[in-house]
């Protein structure tokens, strides 16, 4: 099996799976966000949503532990091709110009991934590996929100998600090869829209239970 | 009536590749707006070999905009800042009165600075060793529509073909990714039914040397697409992406 290792080594290899696991939590966010829509039909939509989730058991943990495997190849992968990219040009311009390629989410990749490690580590914190003992997740939600700093931020890295994604989504199918004349232009439309939708599903949270409460 | 300029230069000099660069600071005055940039450093360097100093190095030799040969970063810009351009046919009417033009050259770990402007692209050459090529017996040559090719693979494979190696995408991009060449290398012989018997070894091998010369990694950030003087396009890459898994993962060969 070296050869598959070795493949998946290669720069083009790193890039795979970066595109793939990246993939993969484009599937978990749109599944989270989904779930997450059931906040705003009300307290016990949300809750009944939780219930039902959590009833699914092993499952959930075998989804968990594949999120968690895919995490730690993105973060490390990540992480070893923003130095391999640095390393790559050792004396750097004086001057830099963008000749029009570049967009606010791939000029931004590392550092919006950064953040979001950060993010994902507190919100896990917050609502993951928490006592929910005597509480519901509706509960837990408020009172998280009622810190206003707290809610600031979750507003701020939803919409990094975003940037991040607006980038990271098409760019994941160019790295697989699927860039065909006829559904890149659908690609690049759907990556967009879907990182608005991201964020302006997730950012209105805290702004909802804001106004409901 | 030939219409003239003055310009202020910063040039990046370094004596060899050991040595320590600087950018220096030059006048260009009364350039031509119908002068080519080339040109506009001859004359900078006319005066600087008459005052008895070192002329500025750097690279080129068509002057027609098809050797790969000329190339610097002007003002950020590799080529300059004109689209579809080399540096030989960017012409001066682009630049204003009093501007003031930073000159340095491609930048990258696998381009080492022989001297001035001039870098040591011989990486490229290599990753063309490595099997960009085919292997065929000379011989008489064959006889014309013996091999079929639908005309739009044929446009496809001549557009990666257009490919001059110059290096204004790695120049580019912000990784100083070599991935644009490759692409289009390996694109121009994979499409065709004369490139398609190698094309597995010959995507493995070139991608594995790629990678020895320390060239960066591809982020997608269309940087080499929008500064390549021939307007490769990155479906170039997204194929190369593909020859690359079927190879590594389907070829029968390690």
């Amino acid at each position: 099996m070296n050869w598959f290792l070795d493949i998946l080594r290669s720069s083009i290899g790193k890039k795979l799976m970066m595109a793939v696991t990246g993939l993969g939590f484009c599937g978990f966010i749109t599944a989270h966000l989904a779930g997450n829509l059931f906040i705003y039909n009300g307290k016990e939509a949300f809750n009944l949503y939780a219930e039902r989730l959590h009833s699914l058991g092993p499952v959930i943990t075998a989804l968990e532990l594949g999120l968690l495997f895919f995490a730690v190849i993105h973060v490390l992968t990540g992480v070893t091709l923003f130095y391999q990219n640095i390393m790559a040009r050792p004396v750097r311009y004086v001057v830099n110009k963008s000749a029009g390629g570049r967009s606010i989410g791939s000029r931004t990749m590392p550092y919006s991934g950064v953040i979001l490690l950060v993010f994902v580590v507190l919100h896990l914190l917050d609502f993951h590996f928490v006592d929910k003992t005597g509480t519901t997740i509706y509960k837990l939600v408020e009172t998280t929100f009622a810190v206003s700093w707290y809610a600031l931020f979750y507003v701020f890295a939803v919409i990094v998600v975003a940037i991040h994604v607006s980038h990271g989504l098409w760019s994941a199918f160019q790295t697989i090869g699927a860039n065909h004349p006829k559904y890149m232009p659908v690609i690049k439309t759907a990556g967009i829209i879907f990182s608005i939708s991201i964020g302006i599903g997730f950012g209105f949270i805290p702004i909802y239970i804001l106004i409901f409460t | 009536m030939t219409k003239t300029i003055n310009l202020t230069l910063k040039v990046w000099r370094q004596k060899g590749p050991e040595h320590k660069g600087h950018l220096e600071t030059y006048r260009a005055d009364h350039i031509s707006t119908d002068m080519s940039f080339l040109e506009m450093i001859d004359i900078v360097n006319d005066n600087l070999t008459l005052d008895g100093d070192d002329p500025i190095a750097f690279d080129h030799d068509c002057r027609e905009g098809i050797c790969g040969m000329c190339g610097t970063v002007v003002n950020g810009r590799a080529h300059g800042p004109e689209k579809e351009t080399t540096l030989c046919q960017l012409h001066m009417r682009h630049f204003s009165d009093g501007d003031t033009i930073v000159i340095e050259p491609w930048r990258s770990r696998a381009f080492k600075i022989i001297k001035d402007l001039v870098v040591d692209r011989s990486a490229l050459d290599k990753i063309i060793a490595a099997g960009g090529y085919i292997s065929v017996n000379t011989g008489g040559a064959p006889d014309g529509n013996s091999i079929l090719i639908p005309q739009d693979i044929a446009e496809l494979a001549m557009d990666a073909a257009a490919c001059i190696g110059c290096g204004a995408c790695v120049a580019s991009c912000p990784n100083a990714s070599a991935m644009l060449f490759i692409g289009a290398k390996i694109s121009q012989l994979a499409l065709l039914p004369q490139g398609k018997p190698e094309a597995a070894g010959r995507a493995l091998s070139m991608v594995r040397e790629m990678d020895r010369l320390g060239f960066g990694n591809c982020t997608n950030e269309k940087e080499c697409e929008a500064e390549c003087p021939k307007e490769i396009s990155i479906t170039n890459i997204a194929r190369m992406n593909r020859e690359y898994f079927k190879a590594g993962y389907f070829f029968s060969k390690k």
